[in-house]
């Protein structure tokens, strides 16, 4: 059975219909790499996902357990699968330590040495452990993306959801947080990244999913879909994002 | 002019000074209740299903538009209709407390919805209930940011007290006319005796909220006598 499954997820913002049915599964340990134009629902649904944002038709499975019942405990399930967000969202109003820290004390009901000592592993795993006593606005976009995925990965998240985390960090900050990434992948996480760094699409993902227009237009593995698509609007984008974004990039 | 009769001066501070302790009474029951209500307020109005938030802002609308004197009289003679007999100094601290809510609401909520949607998005993806989060990462960074604009409230409801006078509250105003009403050549320096109580008591107050300040600022933000200069 899938870790993560999605059948036919539909939102609709007002007018705007965001996600027109989107389906798809995610196994334990894959990482599975989003990609399409921007404003074509990638986010929403991410969002849709743990149900930060409620969606219209559909359903959502994780390991088992229908996260878009009203009768499924969400706190449970949103405390099993980490969020990383674009703007990195740390609490601004607590240290580094502090934000890794908080859901465990108050989510996980761990005491506070139990909850300090796991913190500052993940710190340490993140490469930041002399910033445990830094505020977020001390600390650089890497830093801070660095500590939000460690803020996501003290929970011990079943799965963690990456909502295009290095789109607002200066181009030589991109690296480092692109590093804990791999490494997370390559240690077994499972994972769903919105993203628009091929590079790493390409690397890492298992498989490639091309979203348009709150549709899935195309998926498969990298390889595949990178050197031959079979829709002429997965080409045409990849061949634009490539230009932009360059090869590695 | 006659000359001030220095000894009757002198001889009344003692007094004013109890009554200056009645008005700092009031000020501490009516802000409590303002702090407390007026958060509530703010929070039913940006968090709360729209017809709580649409009662909140009834709230608000009455107690902000009514005048302090009306309140005064409606809670203090009105009550007494319907056989509720409260001290003139409990009504003075109802009225002028829910009155202060409606104010401190719209300081809150201004400064909630400056912390943003997105911390709360962040709190509730670590697992967090909205009460939690409302807890540990909203309220946290609002009140912070609720300072500067709550100094202004608490300057402006420190001298509100005075009012109380109108209900019968033998304060520092209604002593200071006691005083003036047995020897009219008192009236300047009594007053002006009263007018350096207040201006010392902001004076005070603003100094500490100052302080509060910047005993919880945050590092990377901006705060009153802290922080780089630019």
């Amino acid at each position: 059975m899938a870790l993560l499954a999605i059948d036919d997820l539909h939102k609709r913002y007002g007018k705007e219909e965001v996600l027109r049915g989107v389906s798809f599964e995610l196994e334990r340990g894959e990482t599975k790499v989003i990609i399409g134009p921007s404003g074509t629902g990638k986010s929403t649904l991410l969002r849709c996902i743990n149900r930060l944002t409620e969606p219209d038709r559909g359903k959502v499975w994780l390991d088992g357990v229908e996260v878009t019942s009203p009768r499924t405990n969400i706190y449970r399930v949103r405390a099993q699968v980490g969020f990383v967000f674009q703007d990195f969202n740390l609490f601004t109003h607590l240290t580094a330590l502090d934000n890794v820290r908080l859901g465990l004390i108050r989510v996980k009901k761990m005491g506070k040495r139990d909850a300090t000592e796991r913190a500052m592993r993940e710190l340490e795993r993140v490469g930041l452990a002399d910033k445990a006593y830094a505020y977020p606005a001390q600390l650089s976009g890497g830093q801070q993306q660095r500590v939000s995925i460690a803020r996501a990965l003290a929970m011990d998240p079943k799965l963690i959801l990456f909502d295009e985390p290095t789109s607002a960090l200066d181009p030589e900050l991109i690296g480092e947080v692109l590093q804990v990434m791999i490494e997370l992948a390559e240690g077994g996480m499972t994972m769903l990244v919105v993203t628009h760094e091929m590079g790493f699409a390409r690397s890492v993902a298992d498989e490639i999913i091309f979203m348009e227009k709150g549709i899935i237009v195309e998926q498969g593995p990298p390889e595949v879909l990178f050197t031959r698509p079979k829709k002429p609007r997965t080409a045409e984008f990849l061949r634009k994002i490539t230009e932009f974004y360059g090869e590695s990039g | 002019m006659a000359a001030v009769d220095w000894q009757n001066l002198v001889q009344g501070i003692p007094s004013l000074l109890s009554g200056l302790l009645i008005n700092l009474e009031i000020l501490f029951g009516l802000i409590a209740l303002g702090f407390a209500v007026g958060i509530m307020i703010a929070l039913v109005q940006v968090y709360s299903p729209r017809p709580f938030a649409a009662l909140a802002v009834g709230y608000e609308w009455f107690f902000r538009g009514v005048p302090e004197m009306v309140l005064l009289m409606l809670i203090y003679f009105g009550l007494r209709q319907f056989q509720v007999r409260i001290t003139p100094f409990i009504a003075a601290v109802i009225a002028l407390g829910l009155r202060s809510s409606a104010y401190q609401s719209q300081i809150f909520r201004g400064a909630i919805q400056a912390v943003g949607r997105r911390q709360m998005m962040a709190a509730l993806s670590v697992g967090m209930t909205r009460l939690q989060a409302i807890r540990h990462v909203i309220l946290p960074q609002a009140l912070r940011l609720s300072i500067p604009p709550w100094s202004n409230e608490f300057s402006s409801v420190l001298k509100d007290t005075t009012l109380a006078s109108a209900i019968g509250v033998i304060e520092v105003f209604k002593k200071a006319r006691f005083i003036m009403g047995r020897n009219y050549a008192l009236a300047l320096p009594i007053f002006m005796v009263v007018a350096l109580f207040f201006l010392f008591l902001t004076y005070v107050g603003n100094w500490a909220l100052g302080a509060l300040e910047r005993r919880y600022r945050i590092p990377g933000f901006e705060a009153k006598g802290a922080g780089e200069r630019f």
